[in-house]
Protein backbone atom coordinates (compact mmCIF):
# COMPACT_ATOMS: atom_id res chain seq x y z
CA UNK A 1 0.00 0.00 0.00
CA UNK A 2 1.64 3.43 -1.20
CA UNK A 3 0.40 6.73 0.42
CA UNK A 4 1.73 10.13 0.02
CA UNK A 5 4.85 8.47 -1.50
CA UNK A 6 5.67 5.74 1.68
CA UNK A 7 5.40 2.34 1.36
CA UNK A 8 3.03 0.99 3.86
CA UNK A 9 3.47 -2.79 5.33
CA UNK A 10 0.38 -4.11 7.21
CA UNK A 11 1.79 -4.82 10.53
CA UNK A 12 3.47 -1.07 10.38
CA UNK A 13 -0.35 -0.13 9.93
CA UNK A 14 -1.28 -1.82 12.95
CA UNK A 15 1.52 -1.66 15.20
CA UNK A 16 1.40 2.32 15.18
CA UNK A 17 -2.62 1.70 15.79
CA UNK A 18 -1.52 -0.02 18.38
CA UNK A 19 0.37 2.39 19.71
CA UNK A 20 -2.02 5.27 18.93
CA UNK A 21 -3.88 2.93 21.55
CA UNK A 22 -1.00 3.01 23.83
CA UNK A 23 -0.71 6.45 23.87
CA UNK A 24 -4.34 7.09 23.68
CA UNK A 25 -5.11 5.25 27.21
CA UNK A 26 -2.58 8.25 28.47
CA UNK A 27 -3.94 10.55 27.01
CA UNK A 28 -7.60 9.42 27.58
CA UNK A 29 -6.74 9.38 31.83
CA UNK A 30 -5.10 12.72 32.09
CA UNK A 31 -7.61 14.82 30.38
CA UNK A 32 -10.20 13.03 32.49
CA UNK A 33 -8.47 13.99 35.31
CA UNK A 34 -7.87 17.48 34.09
CA UNK A 35 -12.11 17.58 32.92
CA UNK A 36 -12.64 16.49 36.60
CA UNK A 37 -10.71 18.71 38.16
CA UNK A 38 -11.22 21.74 35.87
CA UNK A 39 -15.49 20.64 35.60
CA UNK A 40 -15.38 21.04 39.67
CA UNK A 41 -12.89 23.62 40.72
CA UNK A 42 -13.01 25.66 37.41
CA UNK A 43 -8.93 25.19 37.47
CA UNK A 44 -6.58 24.73 34.94
CA UNK A 45 -4.62 22.61 36.64
CA UNK A 46 -1.05 22.86 35.02
CA UNK A 47 0.37 20.63 37.72
CA UNK A 48 -1.44 17.77 36.14
CA UNK A 49 1.75 16.82 34.21
CA UNK A 50 4.29 17.03 37.46
CA UNK A 51 1.46 14.67 39.42
CA UNK A 52 1.78 12.00 36.77
CA UNK A 53 5.46 12.15 36.71
CA UNK A 54 5.23 11.79 40.48
CA UNK A 55 2.95 8.56 39.85
CA UNK A 56 6.13 6.99 37.91
CA UNK A 57 8.81 7.69 40.66
CA UNK A 58 6.61 6.92 43.94
CA UNK A 59 6.37 3.22 41.63
CA UNK A 60 9.97 3.49 41.76
CA UNK A 61 10.78 4.36 45.06
CA UNK A 62 8.21 1.87 46.45
CA UNK A 63 9.86 -0.97 44.51
CA UNK A 64 13.54 -0.12 45.33
CA UNK A 65 12.80 1.51 48.72
CA UNK A 66 10.75 -0.75 50.24
CA UNK A 67 10.20 -3.85 47.78
CA UNK A 68 6.61 -3.60 47.19
CA UNK A 69 6.03 -4.27 43.82
CA UNK A 70 3.58 -3.07 40.67
CA UNK A 71 0.72 -3.82 41.49
CA UNK A 72 0.78 -2.54 45.50
CA UNK A 73 2.30 0.92 43.34
CA UNK A 74 -1.09 0.72 41.09
CA UNK A 75 -2.81 1.10 44.57
CA UNK A 76 -0.45 2.68 46.75
CA UNK A 77 1.16 5.49 44.33
CA UNK A 78 -2.22 7.01 43.23
CA UNK A 79 -3.39 6.85 46.91
CA UNK A 80 -0.12 8.62 47.96
CA UNK A 81 0.17 11.33 45.24
CA UNK A 82 -3.10 12.09 45.54
CA UNK A 83 -2.82 13.03 49.19
CA UNK A 84 -0.44 15.73 48.20
CA UNK A 85 -2.50 16.92 45.95
CA UNK A 86 -5.54 17.29 48.43
CA UNK A 87 -2.88 18.92 50.53
CA UNK A 88 -2.15 21.45 47.71
CA UNK A 89 -5.55 22.14 47.19
CA UNK A 90 -5.76 22.92 51.01
CA UNK A 91 -2.42 25.01 51.31
CA UNK A 92 -2.28 26.93 48.16
CA UNK A 93 -5.89 26.78 45.41
CA UNK A 94 -8.29 27.22 47.82
CA UNK A 95 -7.27 30.19 48.60
CA UNK A 96 -7.48 31.67 45.03
CA UNK A 97 -11.18 30.03 44.93
CA UNK A 98 -13.23 32.91 43.62
CA UNK A 99 -10.49 34.39 41.87
CA UNK A 100 -9.93 34.50 37.93
CA UNK A 101 -8.60 31.27 37.06
CA UNK A 102 -6.03 32.70 35.63
CA UNK A 103 -4.19 33.36 39.36
CA UNK A 104 -4.72 29.08 40.01
CA UNK A 105 -3.22 28.43 36.01
CA UNK A 106 -0.02 30.80 37.18
CA UNK A 107 0.00 28.68 40.78
CA UNK A 108 -0.10 25.42 39.21
CA UNK A 109 2.03 26.21 36.25
CA UNK A 110 4.71 27.17 38.81
CA UNK A 111 4.46 24.03 41.25
CA UNK A 112 4.85 21.86 38.08
CA UNK A 113 8.23 23.63 37.44
CA UNK A 114 9.26 23.33 41.11
CA UNK A 115 8.54 20.02 41.18
CA UNK A 116 9.98 18.47 38.82
CA UNK A 117 13.29 20.98 38.60
CA UNK A 118 13.63 18.96 42.20
CA UNK A 119 13.25 16.04 41.17
CA UNK A 120 15.56 16.46 38.02
CA UNK A 121 17.79 18.35 40.80
CA UNK A 122 17.63 14.63 42.67
CA UNK A 123 17.74 12.30 39.92
CA UNK A 124 18.91 13.75 36.95
CA UNK A 125 17.80 14.14 33.84
CA UNK A 126 18.08 10.80 32.31
CA UNK A 127 15.45 7.91 32.89
CA UNK A 128 15.70 4.84 35.46
CA UNK A 129 14.33 1.72 33.92
CA UNK A 130 11.32 0.16 35.64
CA UNK A 131 10.90 -3.77 34.80
CA UNK A 132 7.82 -4.61 33.05
CA UNK A 133 5.81 -6.63 36.19
CA UNK A 134 6.86 -10.95 35.28
CA UNK A 135 3.23 -11.65 34.95
CA UNK A 136 2.54 -8.94 32.14
CA UNK A 137 6.17 -9.60 30.48
CA UNK A 138 6.33 -11.63 27.04
CA UNK A 139 3.87 -11.10 24.18
CA UNK A 140 0.73 -12.89 22.29
CA UNK A 141 0.82 -13.66 18.60
CA UNK A 142 -1.99 -11.61 17.24
CA UNK A 143 -1.82 -12.97 13.75
CA UNK A 144 -1.10 -10.32 11.76
CA UNK A 145 1.45 -8.80 14.74
CA UNK A 146 2.84 -9.85 17.89
CA UNK A 147 0.85 -7.69 20.99
CA UNK A 148 3.00 -7.13 23.93
CA UNK A 149 1.46 -8.57 27.28
CA UNK A 150 1.89 -5.39 28.99
CA UNK A 151 0.67 -2.61 26.19
CA UNK A 152 -2.66 -4.75 26.12
CA UNK A 153 -2.87 -4.17 30.02
CA UNK A 154 -2.29 -0.66 29.79
CA UNK A 155 -5.08 -0.35 27.17
CA UNK A 156 -7.61 -2.31 29.39
CA UNK A 157 -6.96 -0.88 32.33
CA UNK A 158 -7.23 2.60 31.53
CA UNK A 159 -10.53 1.63 29.58
CA UNK A 160 -11.45 0.46 32.91
CA UNK A 161 -10.41 3.17 35.23
CA UNK A 162 -12.12 5.42 32.61
CA UNK A 163 -15.48 3.71 32.68
CA UNK A 164 -15.50 3.65 36.19
CA UNK A 165 -14.85 7.45 36.67
CA UNK A 166 -17.39 7.94 34.41
CA UNK A 167 -19.88 5.72 36.12
CA UNK A 168 -19.27 7.11 39.30
CA UNK A 169 -19.32 10.47 37.97
CA UNK A 170 -23.03 10.10 35.73
CA UNK A 171 -24.71 7.26 37.78
CA UNK A 172 -24.31 7.09 41.18
CA UNK A 173 -25.64 9.34 44.18
CA UNK A 174 -21.91 11.03 44.93
CA UNK A 175 -21.55 11.93 41.07
CA UNK A 176 -24.90 13.22 41.77
CA UNK A 177 -23.47 15.78 44.44
CA UNK A 178 -20.13 16.14 42.08
CA UNK A 179 -22.43 17.65 39.00
CA UNK A 180 -24.77 19.75 41.39
CA UNK A 181 -22.27 21.12 42.99
CA UNK A 182 -20.47 22.21 39.91
CA UNK A 183 -23.47 23.94 38.49
CA UNK A 184 -24.02 25.54 41.72
CA UNK A 185 -21.96 24.98 44.81
CA UNK A 186 -23.77 27.41 47.19
CA UNK A 187 -27.49 25.39 46.80
CA UNK A 188 -25.35 22.40 47.51
CA UNK A 189 -23.97 23.90 50.66
CA UNK A 190 -27.23 24.82 51.84
CA UNK A 191 -28.54 21.24 51.64
CA UNK A 192 -25.88 20.48 54.20
CA UNK A 193 -23.23 18.97 51.80
CA UNK A 194 -19.89 20.11 52.86
CA UNK A 195 -18.55 21.18 49.31
CA UNK A 196 -15.12 22.43 50.22
CA UNK A 197 -14.37 18.96 51.63
CA UNK A 198 -16.00 17.91 47.89
CA UNK A 199 -13.57 19.81 46.52
CA UNK A 200 -10.69 18.73 47.93
CA UNK A 201 -11.27 15.16 47.87
CA UNK A 202 -12.42 15.91 44.06
CA UNK A 203 -8.77 17.25 43.12
CA UNK A 204 -7.37 14.72 45.20
CA UNK A 205 -8.89 11.96 42.88
CA UNK A 206 -8.30 14.16 39.68
CA UNK A 207 -4.35 14.01 40.66
CA UNK A 208 -4.54 10.19 41.42
CA UNK A 209 -5.61 9.67 37.79
CA UNK A 210 -2.70 11.48 36.78
CA UNK A 211 -0.38 9.16 39.12
CA UNK A 212 -2.23 6.25 38.50
CA UNK A 213 -1.27 6.38 34.55
CA UNK A 214 2.03 7.32 35.49
CA UNK A 215 2.46 4.20 37.44
CA UNK A 216 1.00 2.65 33.83
CA UNK A 217 4.02 4.52 32.46
CA UNK A 218 6.85 3.58 34.36
CA UNK A 219 7.72 0.27 32.63
CA UNK A 220 6.67 1.80 28.78
CA UNK A 221 8.84 5.35 29.53
CA UNK A 222 11.74 5.30 31.64
CA UNK A 223 10.93 7.31 34.97
CA UNK A 224 12.25 10.19 34.46
CA UNK A 225 11.16 13.78 35.76
CA UNK A 226 10.84 15.38 32.17
CA UNK A 227 8.12 12.71 31.31
CA UNK A 228 4.92 14.87 32.54
CA UNK A 229 6.09 18.32 30.96
CA UNK A 230 6.64 15.63 27.82
CA UNK A 231 2.87 14.28 27.26
CA UNK A 232 0.59 17.58 28.99
CA UNK A 233 1.11 20.01 26.45
CA UNK A 234 -0.80 17.30 23.89
CA UNK A 235 -2.83 16.42 26.42
CA UNK A 236 -4.13 20.01 27.25
CA UNK A 237 -4.26 20.24 23.61
CA UNK A 238 -6.76 16.66 23.85
CA UNK A 239 -8.66 18.61 26.96
CA UNK A 240 -9.82 21.49 24.49
CA UNK A 241 -10.81 19.38 21.70
CA UNK A 242 -12.64 17.27 24.00
CA UNK A 243 -14.37 20.20 25.45
CA UNK A 244 -13.32 21.68 29.09
CA UNK A 245 -14.98 19.78 32.00
CA UNK A 246 -16.24 17.10 29.36
CA UNK A 247 -16.41 13.58 31.14
CA UNK A 248 -17.29 11.65 28.25
CA UNK A 249 -15.54 14.19 25.32
CA UNK A 250 -12.19 13.59 27.47
CA UNK A 251 -12.13 9.99 27.38
CA UNK A 252 -13.50 9.42 24.08
CA UNK A 253 -11.05 12.27 22.69
CA UNK A 254 -8.37 10.99 24.41
CA UNK A 255 -8.04 7.20 22.97
CA UNK A 256 -9.29 8.71 19.28
CA UNK A 257 -6.14 11.29 19.21
CA UNK A 258 -4.04 8.50 20.59
CA UNK A 259 -5.64 6.46 17.29
CA UNK A 260 -5.24 9.50 14.79
CA UNK A 261 -1.56 10.40 15.86
CA UNK A 262 -0.58 7.16 15.23
CA UNK A 263 -2.43 6.97 11.82
CA UNK A 264 -0.65 10.10 10.99
CA UNK A 265 2.78 8.30 12.08
CA UNK A 266 2.12 5.73 9.53
CA UNK A 267 0.73 8.01 6.53
CA UNK A 268 2.32 11.02 6.87
CA UNK A 269 5.14 10.43 9.67
CA UNK A 270 6.37 14.44 8.92
CA UNK A 271 3.27 15.44 10.85
CA UNK A 272 2.42 13.11 13.53
CA UNK A 273 3.89 15.52 15.84
CA UNK A 274 1.65 18.50 15.16
CA UNK A 275 -1.98 16.58 13.63
CA UNK A 276 -3.08 17.19 17.80
CA UNK A 277 -2.63 20.95 17.30
CA UNK A 278 -4.02 21.38 13.94
CA UNK A 279 -7.11 19.50 15.18
CA UNK A 280 -7.23 21.67 17.95
CA UNK A 281 -6.97 24.74 15.75
CA UNK A 282 -9.75 23.31 13.35
CA UNK A 283 -11.98 22.83 16.10
CA UNK A 284 -11.46 25.83 17.82
CA UNK A 285 -12.16 27.47 14.52
CA UNK A 286 -15.80 25.18 14.38
CA UNK A 287 -17.03 24.86 18.21
CA UNK A 288 -15.01 27.12 20.68
CA UNK A 289 -16.57 25.19 23.42
CA UNK A 290 -15.24 21.82 22.15
CA UNK A 291 -16.39 18.54 20.60
CA UNK A 292 -18.49 17.43 23.58
CA UNK A 293 -18.66 21.26 25.52
CA UNK A 294 -21.65 22.85 26.11
CA UNK A 295 -21.89 26.43 25.66
CA UNK A 296 -21.37 28.50 28.43
CA UNK B 1 -59.73 31.22 47.37
CA UNK B 2 -61.80 31.64 50.72
CA UNK B 3 -62.20 28.16 51.56
CA UNK B 4 -58.82 27.91 51.51
CA UNK B 5 -57.59 30.68 53.51
CA UNK B 6 -59.99 29.31 56.29
CA UNK B 7 -58.85 25.77 56.38
CA UNK B 8 -54.85 27.05 56.32
CA UNK B 9 -56.10 29.55 59.50
CA UNK B 10 -58.13 27.60 61.44
CA UNK B 11 -55.49 24.89 62.07
CA UNK B 12 -53.29 28.40 63.05
CA UNK B 13 -52.24 26.59 66.80
CA UNK B 14 -53.00 28.70 69.35
CA UNK B 15 -50.34 26.83 71.16
CA UNK B 16 -47.34 28.26 68.98
CA UNK B 17 -45.70 29.34 71.98
CA UNK B 18 -42.47 27.75 71.57
CA UNK B 19 -40.00 29.87 69.06
CA UNK B 20 -38.20 28.24 66.71
CA UNK B 21 -36.39 31.14 65.13
CA UNK B 22 -35.06 34.23 66.78
CA UNK B 23 -33.18 37.38 64.94
CA UNK B 24 -32.03 39.95 66.49
CA UNK B 25 -29.95 42.67 65.35
CA UNK B 26 -29.16 40.90 62.17
CA UNK B 27 -26.76 42.82 59.82
CA UNK B 28 -25.63 41.56 56.48
CA UNK B 29 -23.33 42.86 53.81
CA UNK B 30 -23.00 42.01 49.80
CA UNK B 31 -19.68 42.72 49.13
CA UNK B 32 -18.97 46.70 50.37
CA UNK B 33 -23.07 47.28 50.58
CA UNK B 34 -24.81 47.38 53.90
CA UNK B 35 -27.77 45.55 52.99
CA UNK B 36 -29.62 44.93 56.55
CA UNK B 37 -29.40 47.29 59.26
CA UNK B 38 -30.02 45.29 62.41
CA UNK B 39 -33.46 42.77 61.95
CA UNK B 40 -35.50 41.78 64.83
CA UNK B 41 -37.98 38.77 63.95
CA UNK B 42 -39.10 35.53 65.68
CA UNK B 43 -41.04 32.70 64.51
CA UNK B 44 -43.19 29.98 66.46
CA UNK B 45 -43.69 26.41 66.06
CA UNK B 46 -45.87 25.58 63.52
CA UNK B 47 -46.35 29.22 62.18
CA UNK B 48 -46.10 30.46 58.57
CA UNK B 49 -44.53 34.08 59.19
CA UNK B 50 -44.40 36.51 55.99
CA UNK B 51 -42.00 38.73 54.83
CA UNK B 52 -43.57 41.64 53.22
CA UNK B 53 -41.87 44.57 51.56
CA UNK B 54 -40.60 46.38 48.07
CA UNK B 55 -38.31 45.12 45.97
CA UNK B 56 -34.97 45.83 47.16
CA UNK B 57 -35.96 45.43 50.90
CA UNK B 58 -33.85 43.24 52.06
CA UNK B 59 -36.23 40.29 52.26
CA UNK B 60 -33.88 37.75 50.33
CA UNK B 61 -31.10 38.92 51.65
CA UNK B 62 -32.71 38.00 55.41
CA UNK B 63 -33.52 34.81 54.57
CA UNK B 64 -29.90 34.04 53.13
CA UNK B 65 -28.46 35.79 56.49
CA UNK B 66 -30.11 32.80 58.55
CA UNK B 67 -29.20 30.34 55.64
CA UNK B 68 -25.45 31.62 56.09
CA UNK B 69 -24.97 32.56 52.33
CA UNK B 70 -24.41 35.71 53.03
CA UNK B 71 -20.71 36.30 53.22
CA UNK B 72 -20.58 38.97 56.50
CA UNK B 73 -23.29 38.96 58.93
CA UNK B 74 -23.52 39.94 62.13
CA UNK B 75 -25.98 39.69 64.83
CA UNK B 76 -27.67 36.83 66.36
CA UNK B 77 -29.39 34.41 64.96
CA UNK B 78 -31.13 31.77 66.92
CA UNK B 79 -32.71 28.52 66.33
CA UNK B 80 -33.80 25.22 67.98
CA UNK B 81 -31.71 26.94 71.00
CA UNK B 82 -28.73 26.92 68.91
CA UNK B 83 -26.58 30.05 67.66
CA UNK B 84 -25.89 29.58 63.82
CA UNK B 85 -24.12 33.06 63.27
CA UNK B 86 -19.99 31.99 62.88
CA UNK B 87 -21.66 28.48 61.35
CA UNK B 88 -20.83 27.69 57.95
CA UNK B 89 -23.52 26.99 55.28
CA UNK B 90 -23.55 23.45 55.55
CA UNK B 91 -23.49 23.05 59.17
CA UNK B 92 -26.88 25.41 59.66
CA UNK B 93 -28.74 23.19 57.21
CA UNK B 94 -27.84 19.89 59.12
CA UNK B 95 -29.43 21.94 62.14
CA UNK B 96 -32.68 22.00 60.42
CA UNK B 97 -32.98 24.73 58.43
CA UNK B 98 -34.38 24.57 54.97
CA UNK B 99 -33.81 27.07 51.98
CA UNK B 100 -35.96 27.03 48.83
CA UNK B 101 -34.38 30.09 46.80
CA UNK B 102 -36.39 32.28 44.31
CA UNK B 103 -34.28 30.97 41.77
CA UNK B 104 -35.27 28.10 42.20
CA UNK B 105 -32.05 26.15 41.76
CA UNK B 106 -32.89 23.46 40.22
CA UNK B 107 -29.61 21.64 38.43
CA UNK B 108 -30.10 21.28 34.70
CA UNK B 109 -27.74 18.31 34.59
CA UNK B 110 -29.35 16.09 36.84
CA UNK B 111 -32.70 14.59 36.52
CA UNK B 112 -35.86 15.25 38.34
CA UNK B 113 -35.29 11.86 40.26
CA UNK B 114 -31.46 13.06 41.27
CA UNK B 115 -32.92 16.48 41.88
CA UNK B 116 -34.97 15.21 44.30
CA UNK B 117 -32.99 12.75 45.85
CA UNK B 118 -30.25 15.34 46.04
CA UNK B 119 -30.35 17.22 49.79
CA UNK B 120 -29.36 14.49 52.27
CA UNK B 121 -31.21 13.65 55.06
CA UNK B 122 -30.71 15.48 58.17
CA UNK B 123 -32.93 13.77 60.55
CA UNK B 124 -35.32 10.83 60.31
CA UNK B 125 -38.20 12.49 62.10
CA UNK B 126 -40.55 14.75 60.54
CA UNK B 127 -39.15 13.34 56.96
CA UNK B 128 -41.91 12.83 54.35
CA UNK B 129 -42.17 9.91 52.31
CA UNK B 130 -41.79 9.80 48.75
CA UNK B 131 -44.98 8.70 48.31
CA UNK B 132 -46.67 11.84 50.23
CA UNK B 133 -44.50 14.12 48.46
CA UNK B 134 -45.92 12.74 44.61
CA UNK B 135 -49.73 13.22 46.52
CA UNK B 136 -48.67 16.54 46.79
CA UNK B 137 -47.10 16.97 43.03
CA UNK B 138 -48.41 14.37 41.33
CA UNK B 139 -46.82 15.93 38.08
CA UNK B 140 -43.21 15.01 39.63
CA UNK B 141 -43.61 11.36 39.27
CA UNK B 142 -44.24 11.50 35.76
CA UNK B 143 -41.28 13.57 35.54
CA UNK B 144 -38.70 11.83 37.33
CA UNK B 145 -36.87 10.89 34.24
CA UNK B 146 -36.65 13.85 32.90
CA UNK B 147 -34.22 16.30 33.21
CA UNK B 148 -34.07 18.99 35.42
CA UNK B 149 -33.31 21.58 32.35
CA UNK B 150 -37.06 20.42 30.54
CA UNK B 151 -38.95 21.70 33.60
CA UNK B 152 -41.56 24.23 33.55
CA UNK B 153 -41.79 27.18 35.53
CA UNK B 154 -44.70 25.45 38.00
CA UNK B 155 -42.84 22.29 37.54
CA UNK B 156 -39.51 23.79 39.24
CA UNK B 157 -41.08 25.43 42.26
CA UNK B 158 -42.71 22.14 43.00
CA UNK B 159 -39.37 20.28 42.57
CA UNK B 160 -37.73 22.64 44.77
CA UNK B 161 -40.22 22.65 47.28
CA UNK B 162 -40.76 18.51 47.50
CA UNK B 163 -36.81 18.55 47.46
CA UNK B 164 -36.58 19.80 51.16
CA UNK B 165 -39.14 18.02 52.45
CA UNK B 166 -37.77 14.63 52.50
CA UNK B 167 -35.10 15.39 54.27
CA UNK B 168 -36.67 15.71 57.97
CA UNK B 169 -35.98 20.35 58.01
CA UNK B 170 -39.16 21.17 59.68
CA UNK B 171 -38.63 24.69 59.18
CA UNK B 172 -38.66 25.94 55.56
CA UNK B 173 -37.44 29.11 54.23
CA UNK B 174 -39.53 29.36 50.71
CA UNK B 175 -38.43 32.45 49.02
CA UNK B 176 -41.64 34.00 46.75
CA UNK B 177 -42.67 30.41 45.57
CA UNK B 178 -44.85 32.41 43.22
CA UNK B 179 -43.04 34.28 41.18
CA UNK B 180 -43.70 33.96 37.74
CA UNK B 181 -46.09 31.60 37.68
CA UNK B 182 -50.11 31.09 36.29
CA UNK B 183 -52.43 31.43 38.28
CA UNK B 184 -53.95 27.97 38.73
CA UNK B 185 -50.38 26.95 39.42
CA UNK B 186 -50.24 29.49 42.64
CA UNK B 187 -53.13 27.58 43.64
CA UNK B 188 -51.52 24.51 43.97
CA UNK B 189 -48.70 25.75 45.73
CA UNK B 190 -50.97 27.73 48.04
CA UNK B 191 -52.61 24.63 48.69
CA UNK B 192 -49.38 23.07 49.22
CA UNK B 193 -48.16 25.32 52.03
CA UNK B 194 -51.59 25.01 53.84
CA UNK B 195 -50.85 21.40 53.56
CA UNK B 196 -47.20 21.89 54.89
CA UNK B 197 -48.34 23.57 57.84
CA UNK B 198 -51.38 21.46 58.66
CA UNK B 199 -48.22 18.88 59.26
CA UNK B 200 -46.80 20.98 61.50
CA UNK B 201 -44.01 22.24 59.73
CA UNK B 202 -42.74 26.43 60.21
CA UNK B 203 -42.72 28.63 57.19
CA UNK B 204 -40.88 31.79 56.75
CA UNK B 205 -42.31 33.18 53.74
CA UNK B 206 -40.62 35.99 51.25
CA UNK B 207 -43.82 37.07 48.71
CA UNK B 208 -44.65 39.88 46.58
CA UNK B 209 -48.07 38.58 46.13
CA UNK B 210 -50.08 40.15 49.11
CA UNK B 211 -53.22 38.45 48.28
CA UNK B 212 -51.50 34.87 47.96
CA UNK B 213 -49.82 35.64 51.46
CA UNK B 214 -52.88 36.89 53.64
CA UNK B 215 -54.66 33.61 53.08
CA UNK B 216 -51.75 31.66 54.37
CA UNK B 217 -49.72 33.74 57.24
CA UNK B 218 -50.54 33.69 60.82
CA UNK B 219 -48.05 36.78 61.38
CA UNK B 220 -46.17 39.30 59.50
CA UNK B 221 -43.46 41.90 59.31
CA UNK B 222 -43.32 44.41 56.67
CA UNK B 223 -39.34 45.39 55.84
CA UNK B 224 -38.08 48.55 54.39
CA UNK B 225 -34.82 49.91 53.85
CA UNK B 226 -32.92 46.71 55.33
CA UNK B 227 -35.11 46.74 58.33
CA UNK B 228 -38.25 45.76 60.01
CA UNK B 229 -40.73 48.71 59.80
CA UNK B 230 -43.89 46.98 61.30
CA UNK B 231 -45.01 43.65 62.32
CA UNK B 232 -49.03 42.42 62.74
CA UNK B 233 -50.96 38.99 63.14
CA UNK B 234 -53.24 38.44 59.98
CA UNK B 235 -56.44 39.06 62.51
CA UNK B 236 -55.30 42.86 61.89
CA UNK B 237 -55.02 42.78 58.61
CA UNK B 238 -57.68 44.57 57.89
CA UNK B 239 -56.92 47.25 59.66
CA UNK B 240 -53.82 47.64 58.51
CA UNK B 241 -54.54 47.83 54.56
CA UNK B 242 -54.08 51.44 54.24
CA UNK B 243 -50.68 51.72 56.23
CA UNK B 244 -49.54 48.76 54.03
CA UNK B 245 -50.66 50.16 50.52
CA UNK B 246 -48.28 52.83 50.87
CA UNK B 247 -45.38 50.61 52.43
CA UNK B 248 -45.88 48.14 49.90
CA UNK B 249 -46.42 50.36 47.00
CA UNK B 250 -49.08 48.26 45.67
Amino acid sequence: MTIFGHTISMSQLYGQLLIGLINGSFYALLSLGLAVIFGMLTIVNFAHGAFYMMGAFVAYFLLHGLGLNYWWALILAPLIVGAIGAIVERLFLKRLAGFDPLYSLLLTFGLALIIQGLFQNYFGASGMPYAIPKQLAGAYNLGFMFLPVYRGWVILASAVVCFATWLIIEKTKLGAYLRAATENPTMVRAFGINVPRMVTVTYGFGVALAAFAGVLAAPINQVRPGMGADIIAVVFAVVVIGGMGSILGSIVTGFVLGVIEGLTKVFYPEASNTVVFVIMAIVLLIRPTGLFGRAA
Amino acid sequence: MLGMAEAALARTPAAADKTVLSVKGLQAWYNESHILHGIDLDVREGEVVTLLGRNGAGKTTTLKAIMGIVRKRIGSVVFDGKELIGLPIDRIARHGVAFCPEERAIFASLSVKENLFLPPPISKAGAMSVEHIFSLFPNLRERLASGGGKLSGGEQQMLAIARILRTGARFLMLDEPTEGLAPVIIQQIGRTIAELKREGFTILLVEQNFRFASTLADRFFVMEHGRIIDTFANSELEARMDRLHEALGV
